[in-house]
């Protein structure tokens, strides 16, 4: 069953495995949420649940966020998401039902999504990863340069340049997933999640929280298992 | 609760309470867990510990000892379960946090001068003795 739940990304630390290993960990508070709202194939016409996550302070909350929170029974909610399941599994949800870290624990890996951190402009080396150009061999002032982008003849023969053509510019502050990322430690108490490497935003940032989905076949394996256990 | 005690609650049970107390120009002994295959033996680093960096579970120690007439140092995860134990051989007066210029020293020079100033205070929790090393 699919399952989504916001979170807070605290900072990153570091774990030991039993043999002595080093493993980098990102500390990320889970929940717990709320389900604010079940569309089902009758009313919307599809299957998804909506939760919502942070305490929005009333005083600035809208109207239409504490009407739409309070029908689930909930204080009005920072952030909202939905995520889509089979018409089948609505009925593991009910409205107001508290989702926390809890239900994520017989998942191995996980995948997450943020908002990566801004760089502003940024050139085609850091943006798109080209190499640039010699250090010297008589290069002059083009260190970091992309090169040509065409001439008249690679470009349809008018010199127009190819549509896509990467360049330099806006850099970050953008969706990012990240996919299959292996769960060190559960803390139900604490409502915290030890998630092995690096997620993209900054410390105190959104996060959503996924259950996995496309699992390489060792890591399949490793999910089948820990469901199992 | 801040993040940042967050996050060492988090690694707070993986820290190793029997470490003691160690200080920067103390020559230490290091118990490193060596595996190879399915055995397993204990491998001894003596050396100058020359630097102590981070905290928490992530604080790193750099012990240098001489082999050879060539300088070696090793830098160690302070809590990594690889190491057993750590034991204070003997205390040295330092004046610096870090004993980098110990690197660029020859000979005699490397020595550093024998703690006494409130020795009582600081040999209060005594050296291992040697023989108690074996019964591991």
């Amino acid at each position: 069953m699919p399952l989504t739940l916001l979170g807070t990304k605290l900072g990153m630390t570091r774990s030991y495995t039993g043999e002595g290993v080093s493993v980098p960990c990102t500390v990320v508070q889970v929940g717990p949420c709320v389900v604010t709202q079940i569309t089902t194939p009758e009313n919307d016409g599809y299957a998804a649940v909506q939760i919502g996550y942070g305490e929005a302070k009333v005083r600035r909350a809208t109207q239409p966020v504490i009407g739409h929170d309070a029908k689930a029974g909930a204080t009005p909610k920072k952030f909202h998401r939905e995520f889509r399941v089979d018409a089948k599994d609505l009925e593991g949800f009910t409205l107001g039902q508290t989702l926390t870290v809890d239900q994520m624990a017989s998942m191995a890996f996980v995948d997450v999504s943020g908002t990566s951190k801004g760089k502003g402009t940024a050139g085609v080396m850091k943006r798109h990863n080209f190499k640039g150009m010699f250090a010297s061999h008589g290069n002059e002032r083009m260190h970091r340069h992309g090169g040509s982008i065409g001439g008249h003849c690679s470009n349809r023969g008018n010199g127009q340049i190819s549509r896509g053509k990467r360049m330099g510019g806006r850099l970050g502050n953008e969706r990012v997933t990240v996919r299959s990322l292996e769960v060190v430690k559960v803390l139900s108490d604490k409502n915290i999640m030890l998630i092995k490497g690096s997620l993209p935003g900054p410390n105190q940032g959104l996060l959503e929280i996924r259950s996995p989905r496309r699992l390489y076949k060792t890591k399949g394996k490793k999910q089948a298992e820990k469901a199992k256990a | 609760m801040s993040t940042q005690q967050i996050i060492e609650s988090v690694t707070a049970d993986l820290l190793k309470t029997d470490v003691p107390e160690m200080e920067i120009g103390d020559t230490v002994n290091v118990h490193c867990r060596i595996i190879e295959g399915d055995k397993e033996r204990t491998q001894i680093f003596q050396g100058v510990l020359i630097s102590r960096a981070g905290r928490g579970i992530s604080e790193m120690i750099t012990v240098r000892r001489i082999v050879d007439n060539q300088g070696v140092e090793r830098i160690f995860p302070l809590h990594s379960p690889r190491i057993s134990k750590y034991e204070v051989v003997r205390r040295a007066e330092v004046r610096r946090a870090k004993l980098y210029y110990l690197r660029d020293r020859q000979g005699k020079q490397r020595r550093l001068r024998e703690k006494r100033r409130g020795l009582e205070a600081v040999l209060a929790p005594a050296p291992a003795a040697p023989s108690a090393a074996p019964a591991q």
